[in-house]
């Protein structure tokens, strides 16, 4: 039996190991066996977490991340999660490998994932001009051009690193109005390779054994054009990963994990969640590893006011818990 | 062990003309989910030695077998039969889900 088991790998999951662990908790860890350390592997250079003014690679953070988890204790395991139990006292998680693993408290991290346009055509193309990773499929649009549906943070990312690549890139916008931020902005728009097409959705894509063109619909008049591309990059945001929790812990209008005000404590004694997967607003590798702390301070909390029944508490615990700035902690259990 | 590697020499002799189906990973250096499915390769590989060859061919160092196969995307599977590519998986995917697409070829 665990004290906590941490699902997910990305900012989020790994500050809870590490704090949990600082805390002598032992964490386990489960990475997921392809998408280990979350988003940030897909990106390139991150230029605004603090402690790093040059810059760093999103995955080098992500290993670093993990490598201070694992100093202090945090076992990783590369595989998913098939099922989990969070109602009663003893949470069970059941991984991929058919694994089970027991433990008094869970912190759920799991990030978001992709959001996909829903065309027919996107399926059909997806791995043939369609792509959900400019740093993993750039390099195959050399001298080329191709269209970059979004208007976020991660929209301009895209559309910057492709020019590397690509003679042209489109950024396709459904209104007027970017989402992305300043920075992200004015580095896109002063990229000459960069076009943007604004108040305009993708219809269809369209090609034969490869993409050649997406039909673009224009939001106001509803006008259709045709846009000549061999790739089409899908940055269109990310939905909460919350699959593997329906029915057991509530959820937000916005498809979030709802948790008790600025704590991470969910419907459940002794689930917590953190990261994305409880943020419909900010998502940054900042506010994600925050959240973790969060979570792994409230798993203390927890733990510390569970009754035991193998020991009588020592004084100073008790002291510890009379003394404890957080109250609402022990109300939980 | 792992999987052997081919290049756009050997890829005629190994792959086209194998008699077992082979599935052939185009990978890269730079590609985060190449380096994470890997290793399920690898395994995969190892359990099924007597069924399916496994085999990878860096995209980079090897275009012209990248560029005949129109590869846009990767990591990206393909398995060969009979010199024609019969299946194509794109991008990592768990070991269980990798296994369900393999199935026939496996089974």
């Amino acid at each position: 039996m665990r004290q906590v088991i941490i699902i997910g790998s990305g900012p989020a999951g790994y500050t809870a190991a590490i704090y949990a662990a600082r805390a002598n908790l032992a964490p386990l860890l489960i990475a997921s066996s392809v998408e280990f350390g979350g988003e940030l592997m897909k990106t390139t250079e991150v230029e605004n977490f603090p402690g790093f003014p040059e810059g760093i690679q999103g995955p080098d953070l992500m290993m670093r991340m993990q490598s201070q988890a694992e100093r202090f204790g945090t076992e990783v395991v590369y595989d998913d999660v098939a099922s989990l139990d969070l109602t009663g006292p003893v949470k069970k998680v059941v991984l991929g490998s058919g694994a089970e693993h027991e433990a008094l408290t869970v912190i759920f991290s799991t990030g978001s994932a992709y959001r996909r346009l829903g065309l027919e055509s996107e399926d059909r193309y997806s791995g043939y001009g369609v792509s959900w990773c400019a740093t993993c499929d750039g390099a195959f649009y050399r001298q080329k051009t191709v269209a970059v549906v979004g208007g976020g943070d991660s929209a301009m990312e895209e559309a910057t690193f492709l020019t590397r690549f690509a003679d042209k890139v489109y950024v396709v916008h459904r209104s007027s109005m970017l989402r992305a931020s300043k920075t992200m902005q004015d580095r896109a728009m002063a990229n000459e390779k960069i076009e943007f097409v604004f108040n305009s959705e993708v219809a269809r894509i369209t090609g034969g054994d490869l993409v050649t063109g997406v039909v673009l619909r224009d939001t106001v008049t509803g006008t259709e054009t045709e846009l000549d591309v061999s790739g089409v990059f899908v940055a269109i945001g990310a939905d909460p990963r919350t699959h593997l929790v329906h029915g057991q812990l509530d959820l937000t209008d916005e498809g979030t994990i709802r948790v008790d005000g600025r704590s991470s404590r969910t419907n459940l004694p002794g689930v917590f969640a953190a990261g994305d997967v409880v943020d419909p607003i900010y998502r940054q590798a900042v506010t994600a590893a925050s959240s973790g702390t969060v979570a792994a301070l409230d798993v203390e909390h927890y733990l510390e006011a569970l009754p035991r029944d193998d020991v009588a508490p020592a004084p100073e615990e008790t002291e510890a818990a009379a003394a404890d700035p957080i109250p609402a902690a022990a109300a939980s259990a | 062990m792992s999987a052997r590697s081919v290049t756009d020499a050997t890829f005629e002799a190994e792959v086209l003309n194998s008699d077992k189906p082979v599935m052939v990973d185009f990978w890269a250096e730079w590609c985060g989910p190449c380096r994470a499915v890997s290793p399920i390769l690898d395994q995969i590989a190892e359990e099924h030695a007597d069924k399916l060859d496994i085999v990878k061919i860096n995209v980079d160092d090897n275009p012209e077998t990248a560029m005949k196969y129109q590869i846009t995307s990767i990591p990206a599977m393909k398995v060969y039969r009979g010199g024609e590519v019969v299946k194509t998986v794109i991008g990592a995917k768990p070991k269980p889900a990798l296994e369900a697409d393999l199935a026939e070829f496996l089974a």
